[in-house]
């Protein structure tokens, strides 16, 4: 576990980087933290960030199959908007933890 | 943890010679895992695991219920393999293992693949096995890229950081 200061605000993050409190989250974070991952939020990715906090609030276990039914984006546009991660990368953005799934 | 750093694997090629429900979905969900991770994925599929390949038989795959010791009834007993001879009942084990896998959002094969494919998993058939049972390329999936041989599978599969797994 460690603290880092994302837009100015310090925020709990554990080895790997994900928010250990996802109600620390804002969408100014999301940007800082889009950019280690080398990635320039527009705002379709907003749309499935908010989607993934949104299902992860509910207890949903997330799936990449599941945000490909979202209506939001087909998994290939995932991939495209998460190179090289598409559920691990958009949810250490999205601010909640480190996906369980295995698919 | 330095030689996990300094070795990642950065690339798997996985074959599916089997093509049973569940050897078939081993197999897709190491390759589904990897491509999420970002791992470049190779899947080969050679003797019965075409099957999961062939448009007619892909998504009607079965588990055997008979020699399987590891087979049990809903409850934790054992299921008899007696029982496992009986007409209908390895169809309906099958369905009831589709249907939990798809409660875990694990999809129908062909739909699997398209997911894999999504990914930039590229799928190819063993050239052997496809003519020994007579295969047409049409029969198979339009996600196979090519119908190859063994030194060609070797070729795909080289690479540093580089790992080939068997199902």
């Amino acid at each position: 576990m460690a603290t880092k200061t994302y837009a100015g605000i310090n925020v709990d993050v554990t080895d790997e980087g994900y928010l250990t409190n996802p109600a620390q989250w804002t969408k100014e974070i999301a940007h800082e933290i889009a950019r280690e991952e080398g990635i320039n939020l527009t705002e379709k990715h907003i749309q499935v960030l908010e989607y993934l906090r949104d299902q992860y609030l509910k207890g949903t276990t997330l799936t990449i199959r599941g945000v490909g039914k979202s209506g939001i984006t087909d998994i290939k546009g995932l991939y495209e908007l998460f190179p090289g991660g598409p559920l691990k990368k958009s949810s250490r953005i999205a601010g909640i933890p480190k996906p369980t799934s295995c698919v | 943890m330095a030689e996990k750093i300094d070795h990642p694997v950065k690339k798997v090629a996985i074959i599916i010679a089997k093509g049973s429900l569940e050897d078939v979905y081993a197999g897709l969900i190491m390759a589904n895992g990897a491509v999420m991770e970002g791992i470049e994925c190779k899947l080969f599929f050679t003797f019965f695991g075409l099957d999961a390949i062939t448009k007619k038989r892909q998504n009607k795959l079965k588990t055997a219920t008979v020699g399987n010791p590891a087979m049990r009834m809903p409850g934790g007993l054992p299921f008899p393999t007696l029982l496992g001879i009986l007409p209908g009942v390895e169809a309906g084990v099958s369905a009831m293992m589709k249907q939990q896998m798809l409660a875990l959002d694990v999809p129908p094969v062909d739909e699997f693949l398209d997911i894999i494919v999504a990914g930039e998993g590229e799928i190819y058939a063993c050239k052997m096995a496809f003519e020994m049972f007579k295969l047409k390329r049409e029969d198979l999936s339009d996600h196979v890229i090519d119908v190859i041989t063994v030194g060609k599978f070797y070729e795909l599969a080289a690479g540093e950081g580089s790992h080939i797994i068997f199902t």
